[in-house]
């Protein structure tokens, strides 16, 4: 198992967030995470890579483990996690410099100075998320004027770059036209022989189509999990089999 | 009768409008008027040796060689001083302090109120702390320092403001890349909010560059004849200079004093033309 | 490496908290140094003399400490003033927000940002060298240095401030507020004076409170143009002397620190320092007790 969860609560502030989350996610497959809105989702990615730090009045309890590591102790290094565990955003969230630039951003900042080393990285980084056989002639253009599926895409080469071995995603699509979409879930198929992702979608197609594993989410507990195939053709709990068939908001 | 009402209604509103207007025509009036007081006065006085003299008895001798200089010395270490100070104060209450904590709200009441106390009690704090105190004696620095303090306040809200409208999007991005906190600082959020934190610094500098009444306070000489040469040489501004020549009887001095104070205001003019650039640039890309 | 950028991160963030601390460090110095010198002033004058005396006379002999006249003189400034800073003020804010097109706008704004930006020792030159004369050509009895004249010249200077704050308010008035009443008919005053005043009246009460306690602290034009004559007087053609014109008056020649003279400055400039602190607070106050929401 990459990830184990085990016995998680999470608060923000008085309100319950994640309630006793078991969960286990496994290497090179992509786990896809589902459930109505406010469930809780979008905490768990966030418990994933400790992004909630930032976040004031926050509070955890349990245990997660990454590689048999609990990275909630405090001897776990943040930026160490960080670097393994990369997060794509809802919205493509590019920063304001070249393309070149946002993606030696991460590596840069943890050190690597060497100009060859950075030139390419940003090539391997922008080939991996299929990317750089659009910009490789306006690398030095703003990240600003690439389109959203492109600015996307960028934001995922861009996590590539630091070499993460997981990858968050919330719902890295839900802003994206249907091509885009295709070339992104594309993307996916061949991210997950290098990485583990956990991919969090509000589309019953998405997950049926590009996950192997499948969580189900409500009200900050998980009801589910197992196979994609398993929950979309055989669910056990009535509430899955409820949200799968569209019962659910 | 509906529409007899009507129509007074509409007029009354056009006679608001126009009440409205001529105010707006009366500000814009009496900027006209003092530019043309003050270049009607001044302008033929204007001269290269008027720049390059010192000041002197006669007036038509007289120049500004040490207050201009006096100026640019005590400016520049002004914005040495206060910019860091308030860009680094600003950074601290918003990207580092705890909003709620009673320690944060003290911090920004105080700093609220410091922008409300007229400049001469700080002239009276710089005289007593820098002048006496730290025994920098009536000097450039003790200008400069006491200048700092009064532009502190406008300098850190005007940047808390910039760094406000870095979208928290870009923020996490960088966080979620490992990247500390200081390197996002550096790296993500003051390359997008430095036009606006320029653009307010430096509307506060030339505020301070306009000052008399702290660096009287502080004693800062009426009549200085040389040039100055460090930072603890005594000093005189050009406002001091302008204010020495208005309150003398004499019109030869009056006339001297305009021409000062088109000095002034083209310095203080191409500064903040150089704000409204930086922030139409910044409001463009913003939209 | 790791260690390397947890201890620079630790320095920076413990450096920044010492920024922070200069304008703590800032309040308390004006307070210590303030109330150090103004203690001193105390034990050699009685506090009720320097608070109702009525006259005001620090370097002659006999010496007289009655502050009344200074006092006296600047609330004149801050009256006449306000005459003009205030109503003109709201009438820029209400032109602005509601009557004028997006390009209006953007001409004007600059125009008022421009007369906020000129120093006040300028508006000091304006009033003696344009405002005075005219004031003496209708009213000849006028004296050379007089309180209208700086009045009017304070009250220019502070009319941008006063107008760019209830702007602020008024803008953030939502349009739907505005379009409920003009759907039933009304004219754009009827609006601006029926619902966008009544709506934003704690920021216009805000923003006049600033601006006395601008034109009270206001020293270079009052300096120049108002005069240094402390007597007691209600009429505005007439000079006088301000608290902060009395504080720069003495401030031109040597005074040294341990006379009567330099704690009198001190003792003035608290009293100065109070009445704007305190208006500043209700400024604050009237804002944070009416926080007008949408
Ligand atoms: N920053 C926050 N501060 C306080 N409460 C929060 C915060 N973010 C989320 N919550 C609360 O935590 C719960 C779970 O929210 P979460 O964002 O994880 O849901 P989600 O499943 O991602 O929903 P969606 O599908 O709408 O994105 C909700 O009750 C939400 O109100
Ligand atoms: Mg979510």
């Amino acid at each position: 198992m990459k990830i184990i969860y085990n016995n998680v609560d999470f608060y923000y502030g008085n309100n319950h967030a994640l309630k006793s989350v078991n969960l286990n996610i496994e290497e090179n497959k992509i786990t896809a995470l589902i459930g109505p809105s406010g469930c809780g989702k979008s905490t768990f990615i966030r418990t994933l890579n400790r992004m909630y730090e930032h976040i004031p009045k926050t509070k955890i309890t349990g245990e997660i483990l990454l590689d048999n590591e609990n990275i909630l102790t405090d001897a776990y290094d943040l930026a160490e996690l960080r670097k393994k565990v990369g997060m794509v955003f809802q919205k493509p969230n590019p920063f304001p410099k070249s393309i070149y630039d946002n993606v030696i951003y991460g590596p840069k900042k943890h050190g690597l100075k060497n100009k060859d080393a950075l030139d390419s990285l940003v090539e391997k980084s922008l080939r991996k998320s299929a990317l750089w056989n659009e910009v490789k002639d306006k690398l030095n253009k703003s990240a600003l004027e690439l389109s959203g599926g492109q600015q996307q895409r960028l934001c995922i080469a861009r996590c590539l770059a630091v070499e993460p071995e997981v990858l968050l995603m919330d719902e890295p699509t839900s802003a994206l036209d249907p091509q885009s979409t295709l070339k992104i879930e594309e993307l996916f198929q061949t991210l997950k022989e290098s990485y583990s992702l956990v991919i969090v979608t509000h589309s019953m197609q998405q997950a049926a189509r590009v996950s192997d594993q499948t969580a189900f989410f409500l009200n900050g507990e998980i009801i589910e999990t197992g196979t994609t195939d398993d929950i979309f053709t055989n669910p056990k709990d009535q509430r899955t089999n409820d949200y799968i068939t569209g019962r659910f908001s | 009768m509906n529409k007899k009402l009507i129509r007074r209604r509409r007029l009354k509103n056009a006679l608001f409008q126009g009440v409205l207007i001529s105010i707006i025509v009366f500000s814009i009036i009496m900027l006209l008027l003092l530019l043309y007081q003050v270049f009607k006065v001044g302008f033929s006085h204007l001269s290269l040796s008027f720049i390059t003299s010192m000041p002197s008895r006669f007036a038509d001798r007289a120049g500004i060689a040490s207050a201009l200089a006096g100026s640019i010395w005590t400016i520049s270490l002004t914005i040495l001083f206060a910019i860091p100070l308030g860009v680094g104060t600003a950074l601290y209450l918003e990207e580092y302090a705890n909003k709620q904590s009673w320690w944060t709200k003290i911090l920004e009441l105080n700093i609220s109120n410091l922008a409300g106390v007229p400049a001469i009690v700080y002239g009276m704090l710089g005289l007593a702390v820098f002048v006496r105190f730290l025994n920098f004696q009536r000097s450039i620095l003790s200008g400069a320092l006491t200048l700092a303090l009064l532009i502190l306040p406008v300098i850190i809200v005007s940047s808390q403001e910039a760094l406000k409208s870095v979208p928290s999007t870009l923020k996490e991005g960088s966080y979620a890349l490992g990247v500390s906190k200081w390197q996002t600082i550096t790296g993500v959020i003051l390359p997008f909010s430095i036009p606006g934190i320029l653009t307010g610094s430096i509307l506060a500098v030339s505020r301070a560059m306009g000052e008399a009444a702290p660096l009287i306070m502080i004693g800062a000489a009426g009549y200085i004849g040389f040039m100055p040469k460090s930072p603890l040489d005594s000093f005189t501004v050009l406002p001091i200079q302008i204010f020495n020549w208005t309150s003398r009887p004499q019109a030869e001095f009056q006339d001297i004093a305009a021409a000062g104070i088109i000095v002034l205001l083209v310095l203080l003019l191409s500064m903040n033309a150089i704000a409204i650039v930086l922030r139409n640039k910044y409001q463009n890309r913003m939209d | 490496m790791k260690k390397k950028i947890k201890k620079r991160e630790f320095i920076i963030e413990k450096s920044l908290i010492l920024f922070a601390g200069i304008s703590i460090i800032t309040t308390l110095a004006i307070i210590v140094t303030l109330f150090g010198e103004t203690f001193q002033f105390f034990k050699e004058i009685p506090i009720m003399d320097f608070l109702t005396g009525k006259t005001w006379a620090p370097t002659l002999v006999p010496k007289s400490f009655g502050v009344l006249p200074l006092l006296v003189g600047t609330l004149m400034i801050a009256l006449f003033s306000s005459i003009i800073s205030l109503p003109l003020g709201l009438g820029s804010a209400i032109y602005l927000s509601e009557y004028a097109k997006k390009r209006t706008r953007k001409i004007i704004k600059p125009i008022l940002e421009l007369l906020a930006g000129i120093p006040s020792i300028v508006y000091g030159f304006f009033a003696l060298t344009f405002i005075t004369p005219l004031i003496r050509q209708i009213l000849p009895q006028t004296q050379i240095f007089n309180v209208a004249s700086a009045s009017i010249a304070v009250g220019i200077m502070t009319l941008p401030m006063v107008a760019s704050l209830i702007e602020d308010a008024m803008m953030a008035v939502p349009n739907s507020v505005r379009n409920g009443a003009y759907a039933l008919g009304s004219t754009k005053m009827e609006v601006a004076l029926k619902i966008i005043i009544p709506s934003t009246s704690s920021s216009i009460a805000s923003a006049f409170v600033l601006a006395i306690s601008r034109a009270i602290g206001e020293t270079m034009i009052v300096a120049i143009a108002a005069g240094q004559s402390p007597v007691l007087t209600f009429n505005p053609l007439e000079s006088i002397q301000t608290m902060t014109g009395f504080m720069v008056n003495m401030s031109l020649g040597e005074i040294s620190q341990g006379t009567l003279e330099y704690k009198t400055v001190f003792a003035v400039g608290t009293m100065l320092f109070f009445m704007t602190l305190i208006m500043n607070l209700v400024a604050k106050g009237i804002l944070y007790r009416n926080r007008e929401r949408y």
